[in-house]
């Protein structure tokens, strides 16, 4: 089965600093983008499944982001939670031709 | 494989379960278990706290759904069992599922009792919607959500469960009346002295209590009004939780002709009478006449099911219970063990009671052992004499030691003399047997011991027992958990060590700690931690990674549960102007402000700040950051002094101001906070502060250090009595460099200054015995100089999007660029 993304362009990858998350709009989602240090990017979804917290406020580093809320810690490639809770929703990310972050979100 | 059906999914239910995975149960069964309740497990004693909103409703659960799918077991949550067919050997659910077992066990522990009281339930609708009870997640969560926009609550029962009731409800701000049937509050526990010292208790948090109070009708027909008593009054009320006791849920078993009195019937086995494949255990069984409403038994017989059900270890044997019972109510202490009052004439009662305090204790010792114990508002002694209720421990000659701490047995003797069965954690049920047999095993840090057996994970009252047992069965070999002195978890160094290779290798950003330090691996755990460390070290030098910091710091403000931010201006020494109370007041209209709050650190607080507007609240403001938020020094409290008091002897206003002017956004391993006081009468509340300083009579001062007022309350040390409020100046900032230099991360002053200890700094910091106060004086100095108002960063942002929200306000929508299958 494969499934279907839809791509929704978030705003300009240069806004996006190192080693920071932001949180963007793809539709009517909210993904929270981090930019890692080895420069790669990682999307998720930005609400934490806890109480609501706001993921791309959090510390990430090369594996996971914690919540700034109650310190819950997300695996970033995955989703799932280290710390026992709901998982978050983890989404295909690139830059495209002309510097723009592109979130890619199941149809 | 041999199929085994549980039926509750409860403490006592999954624990069983637990301890039969132990024995090798997943080889030996296919496990099938039924909870009425929609979730895994979860630790229902602490619904007090997520009630009293101390907990976290997530932070409770002892076994998630992943758990259950890993140990290889079916979950049926949220399916209730009907009956159990004996003779088919199979059990019949309510989704009308059949299951077949070759063993069975019942853990459907009890429901609440409702006494029957007119209106509280109709006979088509259920009950009232103002109704509660208090036994669920869901109870609980049902009360947080009604308590909330309702005023007036009743609970009836004054026992444990009624106490925690009525406590946790105060928290979301109704207004609680607690009825009581009985004379005497607790009466199962206490008598009648001591109830009425309790009683007193609980009315001084403003509680209202009425004992002797039986409830005969709920009021009113469609919300409830209130709820009237025998004697004929009416007590108004919106909400009625019901906590009058509890019933055990043998409805299942009765139903399928197991026996039943009181609760379902077991031998010593924790087998069900005359079955031989049927086990039951926890608050729905009867053993030996007694019925339990407590975890700690609920343990025990677990054991002794798992060991026989595995046949493990056929010997086993459940012998009963000897029960203790802790309130968790804060602001009222009280524990209480055994019987209540003398019963044979030889039997010793020792009683000390001092009501205008709220304190009372006795201790009934019958031939040389203990058989009874009550502790209210002084509960230090409950452990020993737990312990000593439990196993028979030899009592002290001099029977007051029993009540007070004229030096009891030394601990490390009873961890020797404590029997391997003895329970040492109530909250995870952990005996000092597990405890030996995971140090014998090879665990031999005192962390990792409570990381394998969850020893101390509860409520951690147990923790220094658990220390001890350890130690004691490491004989001496006990290791140093190597993590526990690390400075941050993901370098591997202790503080003065990572400092002096970040020194030597000239580190000055937290990715090149990590590089240099930590093989390249990141860990974003460590990173508050360095950002503190590397700031305090380098000054300006610092190479700043936002990253790196915390919310709080990358926006200088404080986040809220909502996600928007408070914003808290500088107010040096709570010193204000009209002016600036003009600009507060226009920015409050100007951004709605939901809610303008004077602190407890005398400055005034804008709470629900969105983040993107952070930038043009502060240049409207146009004061500097009050630094709220951040792990640094943030106020000097004071008091008028000298200028308007009639009792001031020292111009503590003006020392106030000058030190928070001095040491503004300091840095530090945590927050710190600071006063001054004009006179011993300390009205700036100087003696529980990070750093106090008290004006006495001869225009002197005196400095305290290492107080609190928080979590935990220490009055601080006295420091030194100096002549100037230079010296104050010289002294305050030496000893904050060396806190600052010298503290783990995340420690406060009152756990840093008795780990180091008074004497040794003030002869470091004011005798100046190893010629430290110079270099001191001189960092601090220089940490001083590098300060900067960070609120400036709101108009010239650090990073691209620093001040962009990241809360789900969904902008305008964005437009798909194309559909594309993945690869
Ligand atoms: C608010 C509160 C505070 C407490 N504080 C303390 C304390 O401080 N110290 C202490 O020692 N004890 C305390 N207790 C008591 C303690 O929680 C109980 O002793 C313990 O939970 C009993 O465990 P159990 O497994 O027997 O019953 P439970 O934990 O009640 O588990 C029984 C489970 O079986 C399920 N069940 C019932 N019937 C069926 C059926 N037919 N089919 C399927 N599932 C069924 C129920 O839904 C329930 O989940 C407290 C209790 C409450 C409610
Ligand atoms: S502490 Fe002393 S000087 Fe300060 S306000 Fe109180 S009474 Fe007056
Ligand atoms: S909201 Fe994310 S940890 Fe609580």
């Amino acid at each position: 089965m494969t499934a279907h993304l839809v791509e929704f362009r978030v705003g300009p990858a240069a806004d996006l600093p190192v080693g920071e998350g932001r949180a963007y709009a793809a539709g009517a989602t909210m993904v929270a983008v981090f930019r890692l240090r080895d420069g790669s990017l990682r999307a998720v979804s930005a609400v934490c499944p806890h109480a609501g917290g706001p993921i791309a406020d959090g510390i990430a580093d090369s594996a996971v982001v914690i919540c700034p809320m109650h310190q819950h810690v997300f695996d970033l490639a995955t989703g799932c939670s280290k710390t026992g809770q709901p998982p978050l929703a983890v989404y295909p990310v690139r830059v495209d031709d002309e510097g723009e972050l592109v979130v890619g979100l199941p149809d | 494989m041999e199929r085994l059906v549980v039926i509750g999914n409860g403490m006592a239910g999954a624990r069983t379960v637990e301890e039969i995975l132990d024995r090798g149960g997943r080889e030996r069964f296919a496990i099938t278990m039924f909870g009425e309740e929609p979730y895994g497990n979860y630790n229902r004693i602490l619904l007090s706290n997520v009630l009293s909103g101390v907990e976290d409703e997530a932070d409770i659960f002892l076994n998630s759904l992943p758990w259950y799918e890993e140990n290889g077991i079916t979950l049926r949550a949220g399916v209730r069992v009907e009956r159990i067919d004996r003779f088919a050997r199979v059990v019949r659910a309510a989704d009308g599922t059949v299951t077949p077992y070759d063993k069975l066990i019942i853990a459907t522990g009890s429901r609440p009792y409702v006494p029957p009281i007119d209106g509280m339930h109709h006979p088509r609708r259920g009950y009232h919607q103002g109704v509660f009870t208090f036994r669920t997640i869901d109870d609980t969560r049902a009360m947080i959500r009604y308590a909330r926009d309702h005023e007036r609550a009743v609970v009836i029962g004054g026992g444990l469960l009624g106490l925690e009731a009525a406590r946790g409800l105060q928290q979301h701000g109704v207004q609680v009346t607690l009825l009581h049937s009985a004379a005497t509050l607790m009466n199962a526990q206490l008598d009648a002295q001591a109830g009425a010292i309790l009683r007193r208790n609980v009315e001084s948090l403003g509680i209202t209590v009425e004992v002797s109070a039986r409830t005969v009708a709920v009021v009113g027909r469609d919300r409830v009004e209130g709820v009237r008593l025998a004697d004929g009054r009416t007590i108004p009320s919106d909400m009625v939780v019901v906590a009058a006791g509890i019933r055990a849920n043998v409805e299942v078993a009765a139903l399928s002709g197991l026996p039943v009195e009181r609760a379902i019937l077991v031998d010593d086995h924790m087998r069900v009478l005359d079955e031989t494949d049927i086990y039951a255990v926890g608050e729905c069984v009867q053993h030996r006449g007694q019925t339990y409403g407590l975890v700690a038994p609920l343990w025990e017989q677990a054991r002794v099911l798992a060991d026989q059900i595995t046949g493990r270890d056929r010997t086993a044997a459940y012998h009963g219970s000897r029960t203790a019972t802790k309130l968790k109510v804060a602001g009222v202490d009280v524990a209480a063990m055994g019987i209540t009052t003398p019963e044979r004439d030889d039997d010793e009662f020792v009683v000390y009671s001092e009501p205008r305090r709220g304190v009372y204790k006795s201790v009934i010792v019958r031939d040389d052992r203990l058989i009874g114990a009550t502790l209210l508002g002084d509960v230090s002694k409950v452990g020993f004499l737990m312990q000593a209720f439990d196993r028979g421990l030899p009592l002290p000659e001099e029977r007051v030691r029993l009540l007070f701490d004229l030096g009891g047995p030394p601990a490390e003797e009873s961890a020797a003399e404590l029997d391997d069965g003895a329970q040492v954690c109530n909250c995870n049920g952990v005996s000092k047997g597990d405890l030996v047999t995971t140090v014998h095993s090879g665990v031999k840090t005192v962390g990792g011991v409570m990381d394998a057996t969850r020893a101390g994970k509860g409520c951690g009252s147990c923790k220094s027992l658990v220390a001890q047992i350890v130690e004691w069965a490491a004989g001496g070999t006990v290791e140093e958990d190597p993590t526990a002195t690390w400075y941050v978890p993901g370098v591997p160094m202790d503080k003065p060590a990572l400092m002096a290779a970040i020194r030597a290798q000239g580190l000055k950003s937290v990715s090149a700690v990590f590089d240099a330090l930590a093989g390249g691996r990141e860990d974003a755990k460590s990173k508050m931690g360095l950002v503190s460390l590397l700031r305090m070290m380098w000054g300006e030098e610092y190479q700043d990674e936002r990253g790196a910091r915390f919310i709080n710091d990358r926006v200088h403000a404080n986040i809220q549960r909502d996600g928007t931010f408070s914003v808290v201006p500088q107010m040096k020494g709570g010193v204000t102007t009209p002016d600036q109370l003009r600009r507060i007041a226009d920015v409050a209209d100007k951004y709605q402000v939901p809610m303008v709050k004077v602190t407890g650190g005398q400055r005034i607080d804008l709470l629900g700040i969105r983040k993107e507007d952070l930038p043009r609240v502060w240049a409207d403001l146009d004061m500097p950051s009050g630094y709220a938020y951040a792990k640094s020094m943030r106020t000097v409290k004071t008091c008028v002094g000298s200028e308007f008091c009639r009792f001031g002897v020292g111009d503590s206003t003006t020392l106030g101001i000058a030190i928070e002017s001095r040491f503004q956004g300091l840095e530090s391993p945590a927050k710190m906070k600071l006063a001054v006081t004009g006179c011993p009468r300390n009205c700036a509340e100087a003696y529980v502060k990070d750093l106090g300083v008290v004006a006495i009579d001869g225009g002197r001062w005196e400095i305290y250090v290492g107080g609190a007022a928080g979590a935990h309350v220490r009055k601080g040390d006295l420091l030194a009595t100096v002549d100037s409020p230079d010296e104050v100046i010289t002294l305050t900032g030496r000893f904050l460099q060396y806190y600052r230099e010298n503290a783990n991360w995340l420690e406060r002053t009152y756990a840093f200054v008795p780990r180091i200890g008074i004497e040794t700094i003030r002869s470091l910091i004011v005798d100046d015995s190893d010629g430290l106060a110079a270099g001191l004086d001189e960092r601090m100095a220089a940490a001083v100089a590098a300060y900067t108002d960070p609120w400036k960063e709101g108009a010239a942002p650090a990073t691209a999007g620093q001040f962009r929200t990241a809360l789900p306000l969904l902008p305008l929508p964005v437009v798909p660029v194309r559909e594309r299958d993945p690869a």
